[in-house]
């Protein structure tokens, strides 16, 4: 017999070893989320994920599932919380979606559409963040960087080559390379990586690709991130 | 600039290389022996340490760009460093600080042209009883006043070597003003060791336990039940008790020196005239956990009593208290080893404080797993605070039930309070927990007490209609900060001073600290000249809300406390300073104009709006 926990009074299966969000997942269950990506280990950070169990606030993706857990996760306040966590994300960066190649394809886009965000809400920071357009075939966007991690994951994990890391601290980290140069072309990145396709922002883009769909024709000008993480779209 | 060979770099680290093991968990001991030699961290040392470590690049360059301390472009031969802690500035720090730039004809935060020196603002040093107190290339500097500062820029103008300076200036009180069992009885170096083998480890657990010892830390979670968590991963994982067993090399005992909280400075005193107490404690947890390996984590700051803890550690071995067969006991082994942080109040988060034991970044760890379960290097870890060790020493020599009966009964034992800010008598209290804080002020000598900021900017801050409230883990838990605030000081400044701190703080990895206590920090600053609204402090109870409940660490979910018992218990001085307004853009338009007018060299009326 399998064991269940429940989110949102929903039954919902897990085995053992899975978190909530893979348990939500598997059950079609979406839970807003930015730094996860079920193909790497959980990670934790961007928080859009925290779910309330049992009372207390966690993060859905790095919690183990346990038998019997009442997860509580589509409910107004948490919603709140997300909606002003995604604000956060837009401010602290450089986020021009009118002008971004990702726009349609954004995950940070997506999901603002998702919890209804109308407006940044909190003042911009307007950093100064550089870009990088010394590699051959790949950009490099820091100004759209949400340090989800994930082309570092990838890079370690799929790549083997440890392209990318983070530097700094506080709203002062750095998305750093694996160069004396401090640039990208001098590292052994290459346009085929995993760690060039996992970017849920526009911060990392392949060069000469540019809007070879057009808007209007792009994921999630016909989906939802919700339908698309869940499958739901594919009915 | 310095220009670096790659040849002299290869020259420099040669015996610093030499000085530490290949495994990489001394990347960061390494960095700040880089950092000592070339006054930062050169592009090309980075490379070849990478290359020593066998680790990426960028994993290095990411710990050299994570801690204080270290920096990747150079600063100063002479690298002042003032404590911005609240009470500093309450002694004068920003004035001092503005007095011995000119003197230097250098900027605050900037390094002189001739790269001689460089003055800067760095988090509480742990001095604030004898503050304002900087630091200098690492050593403490206290007291300071115009006439000491005016002897330092001679120093420095004429270039005199630091170890060369007179002793005064470096001078560290421990100021002890009331002690009880901790600090006022004698302790025998080794009393606790013979209690314990001759009890047995399970029995001395079982004392821990009658104690009802709480950590010492701050977030007072029962000793006892920790060493049993730490006993049960590994009755799990060998399928037996451990427990006199001992000499099982891969499970760790780990005393939390990174004394960051500002306010605090008891751990401090602890090391510089206590050691014995402290390690004694740690071996006492060895014996019981089966641990064989022990670290002492020790804030940057602290770094000037690292040679005496070595001396203390060394006569240990000596006496047979530490090393290979302790007390003639061939079944029990243990050592202790000194691991320096550098700058990053962070590490005192316990999993944040074993990454950087690793050699990391110190970023807390997602939880489950605990570090009793998976600590260092994915073992068994037990990591306590500094008293937290020295409480456990005296129980393991006068048992669980004579230390149970002080204090309360939920809040056993005694409380070292650092004591510091409006009082005569700043310095270290020792109190048997259930004191008010009405007798505490009185002890002090507290003039017009008005507000007392107790366990730190991370604590609680409570006002005159509170001071009958007790020390305790039932009503004030405390990590011992304790600074006290007289009628004329301004709250809404106090309360700045911690925003700044924790945004300066934050490790950035989760979005609500990396971004919410920046946006704390915008909103203070903001509210600060004069342009703040009543809607800003709606926002800062909003955010206050979000970095409660949504970060990853303790230091994001408290993060907030300042504002918001400000925001409670002192609402008017935030109201003094709002505009009539409802609204004010946080846009400041003839702000934005200042780098043209500093291009331009205007600034005249016409440059202005």
């Amino acid at each position: 017999m399998s064991k269940t926990i429940t989110i949102d009074g929903l039954t919902v299966p897990f085995r053992e070893g899975q978190t909530i969000m893979d348990a939500a997942l598997s059950a079609g269950v979406y839970i807003p989320h930015l730094c996860h990506n079920p193909e790497f280990k959980p990670h934790g950070s961007c928080k859009l994920c925290t779910v309330n169990v049992n009372g207390r606030n966690v993060a859905s993706c790095t919690l183990p599932a346990v038998e019997g857990q009442q997860v509580l996760s589509d409910i107004a306040e948490l919603n709140a919380e997300r909606l002003a966590l995604t604000q956060m994300l837009f401010v602290e960066g450089n986020h021009l979606c009118p002008a971004c190649e990702k726009s349609g394809n954004c995950q940070l886009q997506a999901v603002a559409y998702y919890l209804g965000m109308m407006s940044p809400h909190y003042n911009h920071f307007y950093p100064q963040r550089e870009a990088d357009a010394s590699h051959p075939d790949v950009m490099l966007d820091r100004n759209r960087c949400i340090y989800c991690e994930l082309c570092v994951r990838a890079s370690r994990e799929v790549d083997g080559k440890n392209v990318f890391g983070l530097s700094g601290r506080g709203i002062k980290t750095i998305l750093a390379v694996n160069s004396a140069s401090g640039l990208l072309g001098d590292t052994d990145l290459a346009v085929t990586d995993k760690a060039v396709q996992v970017c849920p922002t526009g911060a990392i883009l392949v060069k000469r690709r540019g809007f070879t769909v057009p808007i209007g024709q792009r994921v999630f000008d016909h989906l939802t991130i919700k339908d698309l993480q869940t499958g739901g779209g594919h009915e | 600039m310095q220009q670096f060979e790659f040849s002299d770099i290869s020259r420099m680290l040669t015996p610093i290389f030499a000085r530490h093991d290949v495994d990489a968990s001394r990347l960061l001991q390494v960095l700040l022996e880089v950092q000592d030699a070339c006054h930062f961290i050169p592009s090309e040392a980075i490379d070849q340490i990478a290359a020593h470590f066998d680790v990426p690049r960028v994993n290095v360059e990411g710990v050299a760009g994570f801690y204080s301390f270290l920096s990747t472009r150079p600063v100063g031969e002479y690298r002042i460093l003032f404590s911005d802690n609240i009470t500093d500035q309450m002694l004068g720090k920003d004035e001092l600080m503005l007095y011995l730039c000119n003197k230097l004809w250098v900027e605050p935060g900037k390094v002189s042209e001739d790269g001689l020196v460089s003055v800067a603002s760095t988090s509480c040093t742990g001095l604030c009883d004898q503050g304002p107190a900087a630091l200098v290339n690492g050593w403490p500097l206290t007291n300071l006043d115009r006439n000491r500062l005016d002897l330092i820029a001679e120093l420095i103008r004429s270039r005199k070597p630091v170890a060369d300076w007179p002793p005064m200036l470096f001078e560290v009180a421990d100021n002890i003003r009331r002690s009880d069992v901790l600090l006022g009885q004698p302790f025998e170096p080794g009393a606790a060791m013979r209690a314990t083998l001759a009890r047995g480890a399970k029995e001395t657990l079982a004392e821990v336990d009658k104690s009802n010892l709480r950590g010492r830390g701050g977030a007072g979670f029962k000793t006892a039940s920790k060493w049993s968590f730490c006993h049960a991963a590994i009755v799990e994982e060998e399928g037996s008790m451990i427990c006199d067993v001992g000499g099982h090399p891969e499970r760790y005992i780990v005393c939390n020196a990174d004394e960051g909280e500002p306010g605090t400075f008891k751990d401090r005193v602890l090391l510089n005239s206590y050691a014995d107490l402290v390690f004694e404690g740690m071996t006492v947890g060895a014996r019981v956990v089966g641990a064989s390996k022990g670290f002492l984590y020790l804030r940057g700051e602290y770094r000037y009593l690292l040679k005496q803890l070595e001396s203390v550690l060394q006569k240990r071995r000596e006496a047979g208290l530490l090393g290979d067969a302790i007390l003639g006991r061939a079944d029990f082994s243990f050592d202790i080893e000194i691991h320096l942080g550098a700058g990053a109040y962070i590490c005192g988060e316990e999993s944040a404080l074993i990454e950087s034991l690793e050699g990391r970044r110190g970023r807390p760890r997602n939880r489950p797993p605990f570090p009793v379960t998976h600590g260092y290097k994915g073992r068994p870890t037990v990591v306590d605070n500094v008293e937290t060790f020295a409480c456990v020493a005296k129980i393991a020599e006068r048992g669980g039930a004579w230390f149970a009966a002080m204090g309360t009964a939920q809040s056993t034992g005694t409380k070292l309070l650092s004591i510091s800010g409006d009082c005569a008598t700043p310095g270290i209290y020792e109190y048997p927990f259930g004191v008010t804080v009405r007798q505490i002020l009185a002890d002090c000598g507290a003039r017009e007490p008005y507000a007392v900021q107790v366990s730190g900017p991370s604590g609680t801050l409570i006002s005159w209609k509170e001071f009958d409230r007790r020390i305790a883990f039932e009503d004030l838990p405390t990590a011992g900060a304790f600074m006290v605030f007289q009628r004329k000081r301004d709250m809404f400044q106090t309360a700045r001073n911690f925003v700044h701190f924790f945004a300066h703080e934050s490790c950035g990895f989760c979005t609500p600290c990396r971004v919410g206590t920046e946006l704390q920090k915008k909103i203070m600053d903001k509210i600060a000249s004069g342009h703040g609204t009543a809607s800003d402090l709606e926002e800062m109870k909003s955010l206050g809300h979000i970095l409660k409940t949504m970060s990853h660490c303790g230091l994001g979910s408290s993060a907030a406390n300042p504002v918001l018992d400000t925001l409670e218990k002192f609402p008017d001085v935030y109201v003094r300073k709002l505009k009539a307004l409802a609204f004010e853009p946080a846009f400041d338009l003839d702000g934005a104009l200042e780098t043209a007018r500093k291009m331009t060299g205007r600034d005249d009326d016409w440059a202005h709006l």
